[in-house]
């Protein structure tokens, strides 16, 4: 049961490292994230419930497709708006969060449906079964962390993608193409989100409106973890996954979906800048 | 003079509806060190900003080698030989001493040279070698200081523009961060246009010197006479001169003005 929340909020967790990784780098509030995140399920099951490819091969489709829509979203909307202010981004990300759910629901149409998955039998690990699904959610965000923290880590563009964020002026002087840096972290976030979508498909079933709920409780445990910070996304999707798991059973009904906005409304009334955020000074 | 290796002619570059660059023009020859002299607020750092391409002029042209510049995105004109070492130095605070130098050298695809000039850099500042691995940001100023003209640096640029390198540091420091920056120039043949508020350190480095005031360029000349000259020791330099009644004549005004 344990391994539920865990798994739910590990695709928090996904969604929010998708806000924090757009927002460290360009300053900007994508609100459309949850959007990106049911368009990933609703391509990975065209592929396979329509097209009749292999999951896997749907799967990898649907993670391209996603990462190429979210640079395009880069460089033909977002860019236009850097240095406009906040309220425009919000306004804009959200609009286009309504769009892409118009287009899934023409495309796509608006019914419910199910994403059959290589995961539907149960694993036992020391006595104890786990639903391969939720075990599916669980291995998936701990491979794609791995996979993200050595790209930022160890390859030249991940420390320049580090780098730009940390300082975008610098990074142009260093002759880092930022444009193109800005491009490749909406692709990155946007294929978490499609990731994001395509596991959590078996459990939620996919629908158009799939991503918002999820958007919305990703973005409070990104401010649980700090906004701004890697680790702190994870870890604050995991504490709200969590939340949510133990109000739904030992609360009465209807606190499920209220308890981690309430522990994340104590958090910034106790420590406003999150579990892992900073608060930095520019040295002069 | 030889051919200028940069060459700015009247440029005008507006922040918003603010002109904050009235039409300057100046020649920076191979090889040498050229200063921009001006208190705040004078258009130092916009005129740098102007020729790395940081912000574009709405009139005039930038040259360098030959090649107009003036419209270029930063990254691409910092790839055609340009490093620019910021005001505030501009360090990437959560990567590591290590880590910004390599970022210096983003643009270069021979490991085998990018390892030597981290070593030369090592050597015109040992302190950066005992921190390689610490987080630029928990650096002192002057280290970061360092970082950053180091990290300009090992991109391996034919020139620097050199933005306020004095800025914030002690006297001490200043003086070192000079000697490396001659020692740049000399040995490896960068050449080097440096925009100071410290107008003695740069007139003492500098081949040729240009006072910038509110946007416009007011005087040109060598280092050497610009030393001489009675404005320039007065508002810069601030070495007083004794009236004829042994007072400062409050009254007197610049030459150009």
């Amino acid at each position: 049961m344990l391994l539920n929340g865990v798994a739910v909020g590990c695709i928090y967790g996904l969604v929010a490292l998708g806000f924090v990784l757009i927002y460290k780098a360009t300053e900007l509030v994508n609100f459309a994230q949850g959007d990106l995140l049911m368009l990933g399920a609703f391509v990975a099951y065209m592929a396979i419930a329509w097209w009749g490819w292999d999951y896997w091969l749907g799967f990898g489709l649907a993670v391209v497709v996603v990462a190429l829509f979210g640079a395009l979203l880069d460089r033909s909307v977002l860019r236009k708006v850097i240095g406009q202010p906040q309220f425009a981004v919000v306004m804009l990300t959200i609009g286009l969060g309504a769009m892409f759910r118009t287009f899934a629901s023409v495309t796509w149409g608006s019914e419910i449906y199910t994403l059959t998955t290589p995961f539907d039998g149960k694993t036992v690990i020391a006595g104890a079964t786990f639903s391969d699904q939720y075990l599916s959610i669980v291995v998936g965000t701990i491979l794609l962390c791995g996979t993200l923290y050595a790209f930022f880590n160890y390859t030249r563009i991940g420390v320049a993608m580090q780098a730009t964020s940390q300082n975008q002026l610098a990074a142009y002087y260093m002759g880092i193409p930022v444009k193109l840096i800005f491009s490749f972290i909406w692709a990155i976030s946007a294929a978490t989100a499609a990731v994001a979508g395509i596991l959590l498909a078996p459990v939620t079933l996919i629908d158009i409106n799939m991503g918002l709920a999820v958007a919305l409780k990703a973005f409070a445990a990104a401010v649980l973890g700090g906004f701004g910070s890697i680790p702190g996304a994870l870890v604050g999707g995991i504490v709200i996954g969590l939340i949510e798991l133990f109000a739904g059973r030992f609360l009465p009904d209807g606190f499920k979906d209220a308890a981690p906005y309430v522990v994340l409304l104590l958090m910034l009334a106790v420590r406003p800048q999150g579990l892992f955020g900073s608060l930095g000074r520019k040295k002069v | 003079m030889t051919e200028a290796q940069l060459k700015v002619s009247n440029i005008e570059t507006y922040y918003g509806p603010i002109m904050a660059i009235r039409g300057v023009s100046f020649e920076v020859p191979k090889g040498d060190i050229v200063t921009i002299l001006g208190a705040n607020g004078a258009g130092k750092t916009t005129v740098l900003k102007t020729v790395s391409g940081v912000m574009d002029p709405q009139k005039g042209s930038v040259t360098f080698e030959g090649r107009e510049i003036q419209r270029m995105d930063p990254d691409k004109v910092m790839r055609l030989g340009m490093s620019h070492v910021p005001e505030g130095r501009e360090v990437f605070p959560f990567l590591s001493v290590r880590e910004n130098l390599r970022m210096g050298a983003y643009t270069r695809r021979d490991p085998d040279g990018v390892a030597k000039d981290l070593e030369t850099v090592f050597g015109y500042f040992p302190v950066l070698k005992e921190r390689a691995d610490q987080r630029a940001g928990s650096l002192s100023g002057g280290e970061q200081q360092m970082l950053a003209i180091s990290r300009a640096l090992m991109a391996n640029p034919r020139m620097m523009l050199l933005d306020e390198p004095s800025l914030g540091l002690s006297p001490k420091l200043v003086k070192e961060i000079f000697d490396i920056i001659v020692r740049i120039n000399k040995e490896r043949g960068v050449t080097i246009l440096l925009v100071e508020q410290n107008a003695n350190m740069a007139l003492q480095v500098a081949d040729y010197g240009y006072v910038l005031e509110v946007g416009r360029i007011v005087m040109a000349d060598t280092c050497e006479r610009l030393l001489q000259k009675e404005d320039i020791k007065e508002f810069y330099l601030g070495i007083k001169e004794e009236g004829a009644r042994g007072q400062r004549r409050w009254k007197k005004r610049k030459t150009w003005r």
